[in-house]
């Protein structure tokens, strides 16, 4: 399997905050750390830090209460779960499938 | 705002820059690149007014820099490269010095800074590593309490952890109101820090861009084979990074090392690719 991707900065972050969604670490209404905590805790531009947040709220993973910060949304996990086996099954699954035809490794050897 | 409209300089028979025109915006970290030599430190003087234009104009919210008027240079600090220090004064005698040409100097975030910084703020310079004086000046200038702050080379000299606290640190001290300009050779120490990027060549700026325009228009490729259309392929441990033109619209993550040197070897292409 080669990874010729390496997803932008403001992605990663997302999935990071994504993960400790399904992660139980951040329910559901939890307040979502400010924009300067996360970009101070990873030594990133605020503004990157910034995009990422304006991306989850585009896909309702978190909302924004105005002047009191961001929250994890409702129904954030189920969303992400959604997206996630999406990305799966378009993306990692086409690869897996092809690197167990060259290594010669049969779907019920991995059943057992 | 700070804004350089058609700029000229020479140092005597050099000529440094050429009919430039750039402008800093607030609350942003702008990464500020060129080879050396192509003078990025110059151009941080002539922000702060230690140089003055041979021809055209570089003004601070409005401000000519180099009228160096108290009501500008309050609001300005500049953090170069060499440092001059009295060896028998400490840091905090340092700012004590400084403090009063800085309204909004703050002792708080001083004493703060140097303990995150794990340097003792009464102790002599002439006492101190390298890194540790370093450490130190940067904790000062970013205590001054100016919307503008320049940084020359600021993590040169910076032990492994300094170099994270730096990037912790900068990250929190932007805000709406700060200018931050940080010129250096070292991009790996403030990869994930800089946004926008400007690199300087040849008298000229060659690409003043956010990350997310770069992006836009170049993909970065880790790990596979070298492409014929990449403006520049290094190999590396895991197969190739290749730097070329993005045709798919999909982002990637950035590799300023990698953007450096495809902008440097196709400066037209990369001009007429962010023209668009």
């Amino acid at each position: 399997m080669e990874f010729r991707k390496q997803k932008p900065i403001y992605l990663q972050i997302a999935d990071r905050l994504m993960e400790r969604v399904l992660a139980g670490e951040l329910k559901e209404e939890d307040r979502v750390p400010s924009v300067r905590d996360v970009a101070e805790a990873m030594g990133v531009n605020p503004n990157t830090v910034m995009r990422t947040f304006e991306f989850l709220q585009s896909n309702e993973i978190i909302n924004n209460r105005r002047g009191v910060g961001y929250f994890v949304s409702p129904d954030a996990k189920q969303k992400i779960l959604a997206e996630q086996r999406r990305e799966f099954l378009e993306n990692d699954l086409p690869l897996i499938k092809q690197k167990m035809k060259i290594l010669g490794i049969d779907p019920m050897e991995l059943m057992s | 705002m700070i804004e350089i409209k058609n700029l000229d300089f020479s140092y005597k028979r050099t000529q440094v820059f050429s009919d430039i025109s750039l402008t800093f915006e607030e609350g942003n970290i702008y990464g500020l690149l060129g080879e050396n030599g192509v003078g990025k430190t110059t151009l941080l003087k002539l922000i702060c007014g230690l140089q003055r234009p041979t021809s055209g104009s570089c003004t601070v919210d409005g401000v000519t820099s180099h009228l160096r008027l108290p009501s500008m240079l309050q609001r300005i600090t500049f953090l170069p490269d060499e440092m001059s220090l009295p060896a028998g004064t400490t840091p905090q005698r340092y700012v004590d010095e400084l403090r009063p040409f800085y309204p909004n100097f703050a002792q708080a975030t001083f004493l703060h800074l140097m303990q995150e910084f794990e340097v003792e703020h009464d102790r002599k310079f002439k006492e101190m590593s390298f890194g540790q004086q370093k450490k130190s000046l940067i904790a000062a200038a970013l205590s001054l309490g100016t919307d503008y702050v320049l940084l020359d080379e600021p993590t040169n000299g910076l032990d492994i952890p300094g170099k994270a606290q730096f990037r912790s640190i900068l990250s929190k001290r932007v805000d709406e109101r700060s200018t931050i300009i940080i010129s250096t050779h070292q991009v790996k120490d403030v990869e994930n820090l800089i946004d926008p990027i400007v690199i300087l060549s040849n008298n000229a700026v060659l690409l003043d861009a956010t990350v997310q325009r770069i992006t836009e228009k170049l993909y970065f490729e880790y790990g596979g084979e070298k492409r014929d259309d990449a403006l520049y392929s290094e190999l590396m441990p895991g197969g190739y990074l290749n730097v070329a033109p993005n045709t798919t619209g999909e982002e990637s993550q950035i590799n300023i090392e990698g953007l450096f040197n495809a902008v440097l070897r196709n400066k037209n292409l990369v001009k007429e690719l962010f023209n668009k």
